[in-house]
């Protein structure tokens, strides 16, 4: 281990943060005043505002869960009346899947980091980058507004014709909303399908791409193509509604079904619109604090992409008792067998690319652990639901509940963090506080748990979704759940506080604090606004660290 | 089951005293625990090796104990093997689930019906004995029971956990789920898809007794008339009797005998009737001609309720002879309103007209 | 301008590597590294935002051809009701307009400034026509008492005769569904006509900057883009004029 001979270590030693210093000019410092960061065309502004309103979005929605939960620590429905626990689980629902999830990695991580791991100065089309987040912006306040005027109490689902000829409240707000989000959506997807297609820098083809790239361009593909059916949906809804015709009607000869068709069609290519970019930061880091590639890096990078295929033809596994026919239950069961094997395939991968690495377990890494073991027993529950005979059973149970908020909190949550702690120190030039985030790390991972390890129990004792009362046998196991949100909550707070504490009082990053691969690790730290000085060219793989530790060994030791 | 039966029993009872398990009350419900135990097994090894392996891996590779990562760019067969053997589990799961798909959702012949119509926010069933139970369901044990459903108003959703059965129960089409309990008791009946303000309300009782008790339930809770009967004045006080007379030149098809049997539409089709034909039939005339008739019959949408259509249809599955179509064909045309009965355990609803 | 959004104050010190075959035109965008970059990423997109206006209407492509199976004889009834001449003339309204937008866009490709201002107002009017002839399309299914909702009225289907229709009557529970064909045909064409309302927004809008000169000069990009959007609006009537007017007509007969 002595430093005359440096090819014996991986890491070589990590910069002295004590010396490292801001660099003077970066995108955040770049230019002042309110109107250069609202009328901003720069991709990691953008993303610094969306960062801003979806912790916001986020924080909202999941006072909602706390309220839900509070509400079933009792079997009857004591807390608040009936109707406005049904609006308490629907706007949960909206606001955590359109206005955090959908937008989380992609619009936040993904905007900031895609032209940079790509060598471009900014996406292809700035002002529409920007646009996309207005439309964010007016779509989560027109949902704001549904909740101030009386709430919404559809479900996030919108089933007719409960939602289109049973209700009073406030459903064309909340469609309007997520008509005008989706959009958002439709723009981010269509912006980094472009610049991955075009603005790559010279040398970088696509298999040197990094895999969070992959997993976005995978991604984007179901943002474009789907989200445009969801759109349809909610417009024939709110029509309904609005004139009464009957195209969902049966009375009137439409077919209610229909709307769970064209429903569905976009909102299971949703949840791999979700997941797909949480698994893409998953693979950056496992590979860096493994300081390895990727264990078969084709393999993973198509399997995002066959994940995005397969996920188009598997909706009406969310319609397996409502009536389609056998056949068609047959055909997407063994379907959604089909699209469980690629998620299985990046488990067993990552997994992997621990063997023989040199491993350490900052973070990031500690939250990548977490994904893995969350999403393993949520992915494996999905196929519990696949099978069509075990699905009667457990169908629009607690069991669902579980299954979605372990891939999606447990999954895709913990993705987020993650990526949020490794490229904290790229955006902000600061590091967090490491013991504190570790320690938040293990709270919500132990929080996580006893929130929805119980409710797979209370599924298959066969405690329905979306009550607010239930039986008393079923309490134990509820005020297990609630004692975790708790937990969960208050892991959930913490990187809130010392997050905004570091950008203050954080230590100074430098340009590459975990010695990683990767352009974005190249430049400084928050980077320039145009990113590159000169425009980089790639004749290296991705995650090639001998190709780094080559670099670093030409250069001045010196940080900042 | 390949599990020692005696082992399997203690295992379910002792999860289900201890409130984390269902009751298993239907012949099904050892399937489908079957199925779930391998599952469960399924994703316990899957966890425990994923674990394995990053633990595993995470503490032999630790920065202190290996401080050169080797690079390394993967290894076909290790794809094809993590490819291979989940798709082959995947697989095995999916032949095992439609299996058991088809054996909860094919009734057997013998069945005895009863229908259920959900409404916002209750269950009424009704036997075709005429008994009318709200938000109860009583069946004997040991008889397959086949339940025909349908919406009043929104989607909800019929399920009764302990016997693992579920099924949509929608407006504008009947859904069927059948099962046969096996032990007797009560056990929760839960409406599973959310329809507003009271569907956490929207719960029932199902009470499994020995067929003894449950012959003397039949008779103590009859209300006088069967679904059928109450068919047979609506079939008469609606004009149906005026064109299905069952005579020879009669203008509409004759109805007696014709539920189970293939029918030669005039578009060329053939049809099986069964319950959701004869209810569109009613509703939706003008697609469902029998060949050799002209398209007259009127549409009933709107002026009759589900649990009106219930009745007919009930009634034209028993008709086995016109012989009294043609007297009430006499009795209406001296119009004769037949006389109401009261209906126990019903709603202040009343069947139209 | 048409550049709204300040972007940062961009020096030609940073990376615009001189590109000496062509000229750097003033709407070149600095996070592009080549004229021709921007071009073809700019195309792409409008072509990835057709796809997904495919996927939009598509929903009600799925609806329609649901129904129309569904409730055949109901359809073709309505059907008829539509007004094929008109229909008909909107369609070569509409395919001139397309035309003479290509025409344009060779226009802005050759630099005839003139031409280009020419054609694309050649493309706004014949596009204005068309949602002219449409609102008096939509005036005569008022009048009719054909629009779904409670004004709607199926007295036409159930007794033709008494309209001097040659049409058979259609059951009642049949009329019924008719209601679904006008809600399908108000619902594609007016999501349709909405498009072309945007697009003709734009065409003012472009034909004010191209009569400025600002795409004669080598700058083409927006006036492609647009094409292609106007072509595919265009498209979209081409499927919808035969499914929704043309069901089941007899002209012989």
């Amino acid at each position: 281990m002595s430093t005359s001979v440096p090819t014996l270590h991986t890491i070589v030693s990590l910069p002295d943060q004590s010396t490292a210093t801001l660099p003077k000019k970066h995108y955040i410092n770049n230019e002042h005043g309110l109107l250069s960061w609202l009328l901003t065309g720069d991709h990691k502004r953008i993303a610094m505002l969306y960062l801003i309103s979806i912790t916001f979005f986020f924080f909202i929605g999941g006072a909602f869960a706390g309220l839900i939960r509070l509400e079933l620590l009792t079997p009857q429905s004591d807390l608040v009346a009936a109707d406005t626990y049904n609006k308490f689980f629907t706007m949960h629902g909206i606001i955590m899947i359109f206005l955090f999830l959908v937008p989380s990695v992609p619009a936040t991580l993904g905007n900031f980091l895609i032209p940079i791991m790509l060598g471009a100065k900014d996406l292809a089309f700035p002002k529409i980058n920007l646009l996309s987040w207005y439309l964010y912006l007016i779509g989560g306040t027109l949902t704001l507004a549904a909740l101030v005027l009386g709430g919404v109490d559809t479900g996030w689902t919108f089933t007719t014709p409960l939602s289109t000829h049973y209700l009073n409240t406030h459903v064309l707000t909340a469609a309007t909303a997520i008509f005008i989000a989706g959009f958002s959506s439709i723009f981010t997807g269509l912006n980094f399908i472009v610049t991955i297609h075009r603005m790559r820098a010279p040398g970088m083809t696509w298999f040197r791409m990094p895999l969070f790239v992959w997993s976005n361009y995978a991604a984007s593909i179901l943002m474009v193509l789907g989200t445009p059916v969801l759109a349809i949906a909610i417009v024939l809804v709110a029509l309904e509604r609005l004139i009464g015709i009957g195209v969902f009607d049966p009375a009137k000869g439409g077919d209610p079904l229909l709307f769970q068709h064209l429903f569905w069609f976009y909102s299971h290519p949703a949840v791999y619109i979700m997941i797909l970019p949480g698994m893409g930061v998953i693979s950056e880091v496992i590979s860096t604090f493994s300081r390895k590639r990727v264990f078969g890096y084709t393999a993973v990078a198509f399997s995002s992409v066959a994940i995005a295929l397969f996920g188009f033809f598997v909706w009406a596994h969310h319609m397996f008792i409502m009536g389609v026919s056998n056949y068609s239950a047959l055909v997407f069961s063994l379907l959604t067998m089909l699209v469980a094997v690629p998620s299985a395939i990046k488990i067993f991968n990552w997994a992997f690319t621990l063997q023989k690495g040199s491993i350490t377990f900052e973070t990031p890494m500690l939250y990548a652990f977490g994904f893995m073991g969350l999403f393993t027993i949520g992915g494996l529950t999905g196929v519990f639901l696949g099978s069509l005979g075990m699905d009667i059973h457990l169908t629009e149970t607690y069991f669902i509940v579980a299954h979605f908020h372990f891939v999606m909190v447990g999954g895709m949550l913990m993705a987020f963090l993650a990526g949020i702690h490794f490229w904290w120190p790229k955006m902000t030039g600061r590091m967090y506080p490491e013991s504190l985030s570790k320690l938040a790390a293990v709270v919500t991972f132990i929080g996580f748990n006893l929130t929805f390890l119980p409710q797979f129990i209370l599924g298959y004792l066969g405690m329905p979704r979306r009550y607010a009362a239930y039986p008393p046998e079923y309490q134990v196991l509820n005020v297990l759940s609630t004692a975790g949100a708790t937990v969960l909550g208050v892991g959930y707070m913490l990187p809130l506080l010392y997050l905004g504490w570091s950008l203050k009082y954080g230590a100074i990053a430098g340009n590459n604090p975990w010695q990683a691969t990767g352009l974005e690790w190249q430049i400084q730290s928050p980077p320039l606004t145009e990113n590159f000085i000169e425009t980089p060219i790639v004749d290296y793989e991705a995650y090639d660290y001998e190709w780094l530790e080559k670099k670093q060994r030409e250069e001045v030791t010196t940080v900042g | 089951m390949g599990i020692s039966p005696v082992l399997w029993q203690f295992l379910v009872k002792w999860l289900h005293a201890s409130a984390l398990f269902p009751a298993e009350a239907s012949t099904i419900s050892p399937y489908t625990d079957a199925l779930y135990f391998f599952l469960l097994l399924m994703t316990i090894v899957g966890l425990i090796l994923v674990g394995v392996l990053i633990f595993g891996f995470s503490i032999r590779y630790r920065r202190e104990r290996s401080p050169v990562a080797t690079q390394i760019e993967g290894s076909t067969l290790l794809e094809a093997t993590w490819t291979i053997i989940p798709l082959a589990i995947f697989l095995v799961t999916f032949v095992w689930g439609a299996l058991l798909y088809f054996r909860i959702y094919d009734p057997p012949a013998n069945a005895m019906n009863i229908y259920v119509v959900g409404k916002q926010w209750m269950w009424k069933a009704e036997h075709p004995g005429g008994q009318h139970e709200i938000n109860a369901l009583h069946v004997p044990m040991g008889r397959p029971v086949q339940l025909t459903m349908i919406s009043q108003d929104v989607f909800h959703s019929f399920s009764i956990p302990d016997f693992r059965v579920k099924r949509e129960v929608i407006p504008g089409r009947y859904t069927t789920v059948w099962f046969e309990a096996t032990t007797p008791g009560t056990y929760h009946i839960f409406c599973t898809q959310y329809c507003g303000t009271q569907h956490s309300g929207m719960i029932g009782e199902v009470t499994v007794l020995s067929p003894d008790d449950y012959q003397r339930w039949i008779q103590q809770s009859t209300s006088g008339m069967s679904l059928a009967q109450n068919g047979e004045r609506l079939f008469a006080s609606m004009g149906c009797n005026a064109c299905h007379s069952g005579n020879a030149a009669a203008r509409g098809p004759n109805l007696a005998g014709v539920y189970g049997s293939k029918l030669t539409l005039t578009n060329g089709s053939q049809v099986l009737v069964n319950d959701a034909y004869l209810r569109d039939a009613i509703l939706s005339p003008s697609q469902h001609i029998t060949a050799g008739y002209a398209p007259i019959m009127p549409t009933y949408q709107g002026q009759i309720s589900e649990d009106g259509l219930i009745d007919l249809v009930e009634y034209i599955k028993n008709l086995q002879s016109n012989f009294r179509v043609q007297q009430t064909l006499m009795t209406s045309e001296s119009n004769q309103a037949a006389p109401t009965t009261p209906t126990e355990g019903t709603t202040s609803e009343t069947v139209k007209p | 301008m048409d550049n709204v959004i300040a972007t940062h104050p961009h020096t030609h010190e940073t990376a615009v590597p001189a590109e000496h075959e062509h000229v750097v035109l003033p709407q070149h965008r600095h996070h592009f590294e080549t004229e021709e970059q921007q071009r073809e990423a700019g195309s792409f997109g409008m072509w990835l935002f057709l796809l997904t206006e495919i996927m939009f209407f598509g929903g009600m492509f799925f609806a329609y051809l649901l129904y129309r199976n569904w409730y055949y004889p109901a359809f073709t009834v309505a059907s008829n009701q539509l007004n094929v001449p008109e229909g008909a003339a909107n369609t070569a309204i509409l395919i001139t307009s397309g035309f003479f937008m290509a025409l344009g866009v060779w226009a802005a490709e050759v630099r005839k400034k003139g031409l280009l201002v020419v054609m694309l107002i050649l493309t706004t009017v014949f596009g204005v026509a068309f949602l002219g002839v449409k609102a008096d399309e939509y005036h005569e299914k008022y009048e009719k008492h054909h629009i779904p909702g409670s004004s709607f009225s199926t007295a036409m289907f159930t007794n033709p005769a008494a309209y001097g229709l040659k049409e058979e009557p259609l059951a009642p529970d049949m009329a019924e569904h008719t209601q679904i064909f006008f809600f399908l045909y108000f619902a594609m064409t007016g999501m349709h006509a909405l498009h072309m309302i945007i697009g003709i927004v734009i065409l003012f809008w472009l034909t004010w900057r191209a009569h400025r000169g600002e795409f004669s000069a080598g700058y083409v990009a927006p006036i492609e883009n647009f094409g292609l959007y106007w072509h595919f609006v265009d498209i979209v009537w081409l499927f919808l004029f035969p499914l929704l007017y043309l069901i089941n007509r007899h002209p012989l007969k």
